[in-house]
């Protein structure tokens, strides 16, 4: 890959961790559309708790961290991290794909 | 909480009809996971791990539609016209992981369900939607950004109406499916408008500064008009 491109990529790479790190804390933090029409049309009451509720990052937040923007920003760039290490190693193998139907 | 919940939870669609929709994202996500290599080169993979990353982070950022209501990005019309459908898929299905098993938004029995509506659905429909615009738009890298933000648009309500079927299936409410179908697609036709702006700015800056990277941009089809 050529120097510009890997620039690009770095670039992309940190325009993402800006707004997942320090934007996400200026998030409209109001029900989201299906959230709202569950509430005003009255099914909320049947959603469950998921079985991961519990996990230290439930809720775009780092448990134990009480500043919320601090929370939400480090919950953020964990995200960002778990997405990237993910993604990279599905496409990692969605592209060998091509190399076995050459084979 | 800053972050509202963004995906279906656990309960509002019973568990066969979960499980129905799980199977066929499996199914979806199989065909992706063979169809992506393709458009996979040493140039291009990067950007779509990096079209993932991106969705995950701007997913974050609900914004107001109307009182007490937010939106937020799906992605899937941006994910598409930058590395296709089938990596569109890929990326979109990481993503939901990701924030359900993680940070616990959208349910562990309800991924099926959000998996179909948007790495499926509204990928799918952004895909058919630019390769009919992009006949009819000037062949300019304005025309595949326009394209790409109507695709932005309408895929919102239509993932909307997937929900809304899934809730006719299998809703375990008591309310009518005409009362959820009506609040479902009204408010994200609201929605599809922050979705089409995000997807228009994201594509016009990418499209404009490294266009050699963008699937839904194909330069030979200038040299050759």
């Amino acid at each position: 890959m050529s120097k510009v491109t890997k620039k690009f990529y770095t670039y992309f790479f940190l325009a993402s961790l800006v707004v997942a790190g320090v934007l996400s804390y200026y998030a409209s933090s109001s029900p989201d559309g299906l959230e709202k029409v569950a509430e005003d049309t009255g099914f909320l009451d049947t959603a469950k708790d998921s079985a991961v509720s519990g996990s230290p990052l439930a809720d775009y937040g780092v448990a134990g961290l009480d500043n919320e923007r601090l929370s939400v920003g480090v919950s953020g760039v964990i995200g960002i991290l778990a997405t990237a290490a993910i993604a990279f190693a599905v496409f990692a193998i969605a592209k060998k794909f091509k190399s076995g139907a050459n084979n | 909480m800053l972050i509202p919940k963004l995906h279906i939870p656990d309960g509002f669609v019973n568990l066969p009809i979960s499980a129905l929709f799980g199977l066929l994202s499996i199914v979806f996500v199989g065909i992706a996971l063979r169809g992506a290599a393709k458009s996979l080169d040493d140039r291009t993979t990067p950007l779509a791990g990096l079209t993932a990353v991106f969705i995950f982070a701007a997913q974050m950022i609900n914004f107001p539609v109307a009182a007490g209501t937010s939106g937020h990005l799906v992605g899937a019309a941006l994910a598409t016209v930058l590395v296709g459908p089938h990596s569109a898929t890929l990326a979109l299905t990481v993503v939901l992981g990701v924030q359900a098993l993680l940070f616990a938004d959208g349910g562990l029995t309800a991924l099926g369900l959000n998996v179909f509506n948007l790495s499926v659905i509204a990928v799918w429909v952004s895909h058919f939607l630019l390769v009919a615009l992009r006949k009819v738009l000037p062949k300019t890298k304005s025309g595949v950004t326009v394209a790409a933000a109507v695709a932005a648009y309408v895929s919102v309500p239509l993932a909307a109406l997937g929900f809304t079927i899934q809730y006719a299936l299998g809703g375990t409410g008591t309310i009518p499916v005409g009362t959820v179908a009506g609040a479902m697609i009204g408010t994200h036709l609201l929605i599809g408008f922050g979705e089409a702006l995000i997807t228009f700015m994201t594509v016009s800056a990418v499209i404009a500064t490294r266009s050699d990277l963008v699937y839904g941009w194909k330069p030979e089809l200038e040299i050759r008009s």
